[in-house]
């Protein structure tokens, strides 16, 4: 009999809705047997290309069908340092269950049948994670005496200080928050990545010898070329994209108007849902507006949707896309969690202006609609907007989602990084190494916004030729 | 070798009051910052945090001493997070502390320049005075505060300028009135030779906005330190943009220092407001 494929259960929509408790539940045991065993097994097993970090999915899940746990963690671990962290974020239906054999070729994403990779993932990490199972340390000969700068304590950042520190090298990772993670703490809200899976990660690469050193700002407190004379042997550089897009359109500047980064972080970072216990705060729209098709757009809705219940209001939150909802990035389970909760999704539109209130906060939005012309340079259909279409539409808070750029900081106080044309960090390709000698980058400063796992992939290269180059 | 992690410290090694009144408190500290101290220049700011619990709030750095690695900091006890830090004592350290940020300012040799500080705003000004006189300019200083009381670095400023000018709110000291009244009249002088090339203006909103006007007819570079809300104040939120010359900037980035005919006040003053009503209520809820 053909066994269906298994959801992960998740927390009740009247719940979460009231709180920032983690929505998705992670498997059972007895789920993830049923669901392993679904595994054909292929003779060529296509899900692994389509995994950026190129687990050995086939044989992971293998053995958690045989109940071998231990051995399914090693083998995840052999290329992905975070597998309680992916298994939560990894955009899975893009990825490696769109590759999966049970996914029609040609399809946009994943299938519905195909194997639920990231949840077999996300049950093996935490699997290892409450057993402590840590892989063990190997040593790289005089490795002792070495020590490497990293720069940002986000995805790629943790990724490359793990890889380094596990073969002996003394690694330093500098952050300019006061809190460690980067966008795993500022930008992904804790319904979708708990905050003690990522404190776990941070303190299991503290007990193997890395040392962090928040609140300081490369760039400014420190220059590139002071940490190479301070004694560093090499340096990665993990900047991230930190720096929001804006729409460019009449009234953006208004009160109420936040970059979606903004939003995030006052939440994320500051906890600005427990205002006055957090001093930071932030305001509650009544009608909030979400601009955008990606998994920041679906976060800062459900976010915002959250904040409306907790304090009482009735939830009104609206996600505004220019194209349909088949070209959203998202990930498909955030687009469907997100209609779950109540956030409304008015697709093909464009916005044009925001409104004001005599105080100077935005009161309404103005829009286009559009109808999808030929694809554009991504391969998705171009929005056109209809002209004389405006509509206007009620909106008191309103969160722009619509991308992120190159934080600019250190590349600009350090002119010989050479930056392509979106002030991006050029690489070589093969060792991720920068214009500069010994100075190494990944993640989304190289290349723009990417996931979580593409960092990684990235981060664990260069710690490759990181590790290379120092033992030369 | 040098300690990477000495800066951690963030420890208030001194702390002084500079001038109060009876709802006014403007408190001068220094705090150990090894790293921040050997790298900072005139016009830069830092981001500091009182509490895990507390926000993050961009103050100037007025002073450092690069040898002993210490950063001075000078605030008006205003919103909860200054009144937090006003109850600091020296031996406290800092939660976070993170800099230097923003542009330093472009010292040169304009010739003869105008520096106009207003309240707290003084504080910011001395740095930038201290090394325009370095530069060899002639430095020409405006001090603005409520009464009195409330004056602060007379002296150091003084030591720097060729020419000091007080005013108060209440006449209480130097000339009852605006530092306006005295930049018109220094501007519209035609007896005098001075061809004053830079007024630089820090202070209150309202004050440099009315600085930025009365200049404006001269046609004189103008100046202006802008202090708009903030939250990682490294570039990543937005929290802080205004527009100057119709194009948004982040003051956290691309400031805080902009060319004050071009800034957008209306739109500064009011998004420096969204959070009035949360900051009255939380101070509410602070123990007297």
């Amino acid at each position: 009999m053909k066994k269906e494929p298994l959801e992960a259960k998740e927390r009740d929509v009247s719940q979460r809705v009231n709180s920032f408790d983690e929505v998705v539940f992670g498997y059972s045991e007895e789920e993830a047997l049923s669901e392993a065993s679904r595994c054909l097994q292929c003779k060529n097993p296509v899900c692994i290309l389509g995994c950026p970090v190129g687990i050995d999915i086939k044989k992971f899940i293998y053995q958690v069908s045989q109940k071998d746990y231990k051995g399914a963690y090693f083998t995840i671990r052999q290329k992905n340092d975070f597998p309680s962290i992916c298994g939560r974020v990894c955009p899975a239906e893009y990825q490696c269950r769109k590759t999966c054999i049970l996914t029609k070729k040609g399809s946009p994403f994943a299938a519905k049948e195909a194997i639920n990779i990231h949840f077999l993932e996300r049950f093996v990490g935490d699997y290892g994670m409450r057993n402590n199972l840590s892989v063990p340390p190997g040593k790289c000969a005089g490795a002792a005496k070495i020590k490497v700068a990293v720069v940002g304590s986000g995805p790629a950042g943790i990724c490359c200080a793990g890889e380094l520190a596990r073969k002996g090298i003394k690694v330093v990772v500098f952050e300019s928050l006061h809190k460690l993670g980067g966008v795993l703490r500022y930008g992904i809200p804790p319904f979708r990545l708990p905050r003690d899976i990522l404190d776990y990660e941070i303190d299991y690469l503290k007990k193997l010898g890395v040392e962090f050193v928040p609140n300081c700002i490369i760039g400014k407190a420190k220059t590139l070329d002071g940490l190479l004379k301070e004694g560093f042997a090499a340096v990665f550089l993990g900047l991230g994209a930190g720096t929001p897009s804006f729409l460019g359109i009449p009234g953006e500047n208004l009160c109420n108007v936040y970059s979606a980064n903004e939003f995030l972080t006052r939440v994320n970072l500051m906890s600005a849902y427990e205002f006055p216990k957090f001093h930071t705060p932030v305001n509650i729209g009544k009608h909030a507006i979400v601009i955008g098709g990606g998994n920041t757009a679906m976060d800062a809705a459900r976010v915002a949707l959250r904040l409306q219940k907790m304090n009482g209001l009735a939830p009104d939150t609206t996600i505004l896309y220019r194209r349909s909802e088949v070209e959203m990035p998202a990930r498909r389970l955030e687009i469907e969690h997100a209609k779950e909760e109540g956030i409304k999704f008015k697709l093909l539109v464009k916005p044009e202006e925001f409104y004001a209130d005599k105080n100077g906060f935005v009161q309404k939005i103005r829009c286009l609609e559009c109808r999808l012309g030929e694809p554009d340079s991504s391969g998705r259909r171009k929005p056109i907007p209809v002209p004389g279409s405006d509509f206007k539409m009620p909106c008191d808070l309103a969160i722009i989602a619509v991308g992120l750029q190159a934080n600019q900081i250190l590349t600009k106080a350090t002119p010989e990084i050479k930056v392509d044309e979106w002030a991006d960090v050029v690489v070589d390709p093969e060792t991720m190494e920068t214009s500069v000698k010994k100075v190494f980058a990944g993640g989304d400063i190289v290349g723009g916004e990417g996931t979580v796992i593409e960092a990684m992939g990235m981060a664990k290269k260069a710690a490759e030729a990181i590790l290379k180059s120092c033992s030369a | 070798m040098q300690d990477v992690f000495s800066f951690l410290k963030m420890k208030i090694l001194h702390k002084e009051i500079l001038g109060q009144t009876q709802d006014t408190r403007l408190t001068k500290i220094e705090v150990s910052a090894p790293d921040i101290a050997a790298s900072a220049s005139p016009g830069q700011f830092a981001v500091l945090m009182v509490s895990e619990e507390g926000e993050r709030i961009p103050l100037t750095i007025v002073d450092c001493d690069k040898n002993k690695g210490i950063i001075t900091f000078i605030f008006q006890e205003a919103g909860l997070t200054t009144k937090l830090l006003g109850k600091l004592n020296q031996g406290d350290s800092l939660y976070a502390l993170a800099g230097p940020l923003g542009h330093p300012t472009e010292i040169k040799n304009y010739g003869q320049v105008i520096l106009v500080g207003g309240g707290v705003g003084i504080a910011e000004l001395y740095p930038v005075a201290k090394a325009l006189k370095g530069a060899g300019n002639q430095v020409v200083t405006i001090l603005g505060a409520r009464t009195k009381e409330l004056l602060i670095l007379e002296k150091e400023l003084k030591s720097v300028s060729s020419e000091l000018h007080i005013t108060t709110d209440d006449g209480s000291y130097g000339r009852k009135g605006f530092t306006t009244d005295v930049l018109k009249e220094l501007l519209n002088n035609e007896q005098r030779t001075m061809n004053y090339e830079l007024v630089y203006a820090v202070g209150p909103i309202p004050m440099m906005r009315k600085c930025a006007a009365a200049t404006q007819e001269f046609k004189v570079k103008t100046l202006v330190s802008l202090n708009a809300l903030m939250v990682d104040a490294t570039g990543m939120c937005g929290c802080c943009r205004v527009e100057v010359g119709g194009k948004t900037k982040f003051s956290c980035v691309d400031g805080p220092e902009f060319d004050g005919h071009l800034v957008d006040w209306d739109g500064l003053t009011k998004r420096n407001a969204v959070y009035l009503e949360q900051e009255k209520h939380i101070c509410n809820l602070m123990p007297k």
